[in-house]
């Protein structure tokens, strides 16, 4: 499909998000350098029992970028984060294929340690979850005590994740009030923040804003551009104002009632202004889905 | 003249007066016909009173709102008349229960009950004389070593049927649910013919408590295993996403949130032995005086007097009798109350 058609089609919305994507890409390409492949995905496939849900993704994930996973519900792209950590087989019934690549190493091959490579890639889901039984302060740390790590100074490590996390100012002088006392936006914050806690290089994120108002949103994707620059993040979003204000790349995956494909995938700024595939461009129009 | 200062406050969908006027008519209309039904026919008793005032209450409010409101309202009103007939069969028997016991009760209760027991008084004694200090002590100590027995074995059972899933789960599940229905008398008989005839041979606390665990552990599963599955999964997939293994995950994260229902799950099992009376009178014996010993001797509880001074049949030893079943009733009530508050408090989060 030609530039011309493209742009000749859709002059309002897919220009504007584009544009949206392209300065945010131009601007980043300057200020970090892509520092090469940190999480690679080939040829995963993925089942619930016999329903093949998801089929031969292959994706590779550049460090220092966000990634945006984009499509109508049901085309795979929760399964599809799902495998990236291991955090499929946790669904009775599932099964999959391919492998995962996290810096050259399969994290499905026989004998790795499943907990380790959990904590190399964290997640954020799609509800804020912290541990109700928990404060602030110990759902920031709690992947330390889960994961039996050390640090020498946890109230520094504290510090720094909820500063990443932008929410350190909101809550520093209530650190030992509970999770569940803060607002939804400040809980999702605080996740990222437990998640952050064990350093992870990946950082998955399973809708992280559909809960939320448009402020919380706001203040995620902020604190996702601050992290970008030091971790690759991948995230699933049906958001398609937030996939071209947050991402690099984005993946427009598809199920026409069958497993779900990857029907596009390229920079975001080219996705959202001269996608190559007619159902992308109808996608990111908004002309279904 | 503003608006605002006209404007007050009301609640239009509540009975008018003329409404409430028409019912309590009704009421009255019941109990007049009631009296007069039982005057003029040979009925007689409360029963026959209550009878007829149901019957005619319900004829009375269906006519009412047959003329005033139309006949789907009528029907309406007549199942709530029989919901409330229902209630008020099902309630009364419980009222009725705490009414006779604290009146009977009431008349033995004096401090010496908390602070001697009966090793220097015999049940046919002056009621102030001698206590119960023995019962209390024994039951105290029979429930603590079932409760230390029961709790950990409880709670594992419900965390291998929710949080490990095993292979065994269904069957397990299905014994759980068939043991809470064990009656105790047969728990008594299976402790005693597998623990104390081949190895204790006596009577002791202990023995008492194994049986009691037998009717606390099913209790504790059970109510432990539905306040884990109120646990959202997302809590469990966070703690797994954190690198935590998956037993890890259970203690620290899924155990400590679900910590006050727990709590409540092992206060209802408390509460459902804390009167058992089959096991003890087969196991542990009676005494007259404090055992702190659970291995050695009978010890005293507070069924077994209620049971002992009862079966002398004295008149003191009766209102002991009934002013024990007040201390037993009040320790049973004041147990469920407290798991009610922890339920609430823990559901209001």
């Amino acid at each position: 499909m030609s530039d011309e058609m493209t742009t000749g089609r859709g002059p309002g919305l897919v220009s504007s998000l584009g544009d949206v994507a392209r300065r945010r890409f131009e601007s980043k390409r300057v200020t970090t350098a892509v520092q090469g492949v940190g999480l690679e995905a080939r040829g995963i496939h993925a089942w619930f029992g016999d329903r093949m849900v998801l089929e031969d993704m292959s994706l590779d994930f550049w460090s220092g970028t966000v990634t945006a996973l984009i499509g109508p519900s049901g085309c795979g792209k929760s399964t599809f984060i799902r495998t990236l950590n291991r955090m499929h087989e946790f669904i009775p019934g599932a099964a999959m294929a391919g492998q995962v690549l996290l810096n050259g190493e399969d994290i499905y091959s026989s004998g790795t340690d499943v907990t380790k490579i959990r904590l190399k890639i964290g997640m954020v889901f799609q509800k804020p979850n912290p541990f109700p039984s928990m404060t602030i302060s110990e759902n920031v740390l709690a992947g330390l005590k889960l994961a039996q790590l050390k640090v020498d100074n946890k109230d520094d490590l504290l510090e720094e994740c909820l500063e990443r996390a932008g929410l350190w100012n909101e809550v520093k002088d209530r650190l030992s009030s509970y999770g569940g006392s803060l607002s939804g936006g400040q809980q999702q914050r605080l996740c990222i923040a437990r998640s952050l806690a064990v350093r992870p290089e990946v950082l998955l994120m399973d809708e992280p804003c559909s809960a939320l108002d448009p402020g919380s949103t706001l203040r995620i994707e902020e604190t996702i551009s601050h992290l970008a620059a030091s971790m690759t993040i991948i995230i699933v979003t049906h958001n398609m104002q937030q996939a071209a204000r947050v991402s690099d790349y984005t993946a427009f995956l598809l199920s026409d009632g069958g497993p779900g494909k990857m029907v596009e995938f390229g920079p975001t700024g080219e996705i959202f202004s001269r996608p190559k595939d007619i159902r992308t461009e109808n996608y990111v129009t908004g002309r279904f889905g | 003249m503003t608006t605002a200062a006209v404007v007050k406050p009301s609640k239009p969908w509540q009975a008018s007066p003329r409404q409430r006027l028409n019912s309590a008519l009704v009421y009255i209309a019941a109990i007049m016909t009631s009296y007069l039904i039982v005057a003029i026919t040979p009925m007689k008793g409360k029963l026959a009173y209550a009878f007829v005032f149901f019957a005619a209450f319900i004829v009375f409010d269906f006519a009412l709102n047959l003329f005033s409101r139309g006949f789907p309202v009528a029907k309406d009103a007549i199942a709530r008349a029989v919901v409330a007939a229902g209630i008020c069969v099902a309630v009364f028997p419980i009222l009725s229960i705490i009414a006779t016991v604290i009146i009977r009760g009431y008349h033995g209760l004096h401090i010496g009950l908390f602070t001697h027991d009966m090793a220097l008084n015999s049940v046919t004694d002056p009621v102030k004389q001698g206590g119960l200090l023995h019962a209390l002590t024994g039951t105290a100590i029979l429930v603590l070593v079932a409760l230390i027995i029961s709790v950990p074995l409880g709670i594992l059972t419900a965390i291998y049927m929710t949080e490990i899933r095993g292979r065994f789960m269904k069957p397990i599940k299905f014994l759980v649910q068939a043991m809470s229905g064990v009656p105790s008398i047969v728990a008594g008989l299976f402790i005693l013919s597998a623990v104390v005839y081949p190895i204790t041979k006596g009577y002791s606390g202990f023995v008492g408590s194994l049986a009691l665990s037998i009717l606390m552990i099913p209790t504790v599963a059970r109510t432990s295993e539905e306040v884990l599955l109120l646990i959202p999964n997302d809590l469990r997939e966070a703690g797994v996403a954190l690198g935590g293994t998956h037993w890890r995950t259970v203690a620290m994260v899924v155990v400590p949130a679900a910590k006050s229902g727990l709590v409540t799950a092992m206060i209802l099992g408390v509460a459902r032995i804390a009167g058992e009376t089959a096991p003890i009178l087969l196991l542990t014996g009676g005494g007259d005086k404090v055992n702190g010993d659970p291995f050695h001797g009978p010890m005293g509880s507070l069924p077994f007097y209620i049971w002992k001074s009862y079966s002398v049949g004295t008149p003191e030893s009766i209102t002991r009798a009934w002013a024990a079943i007040l201390v037993l009733l009040v320790i049973v009530l004041v147990l469920f109350v407290s798991a009610r508050l922890l339920s609430e408090r823990r559901s209001s989060k």
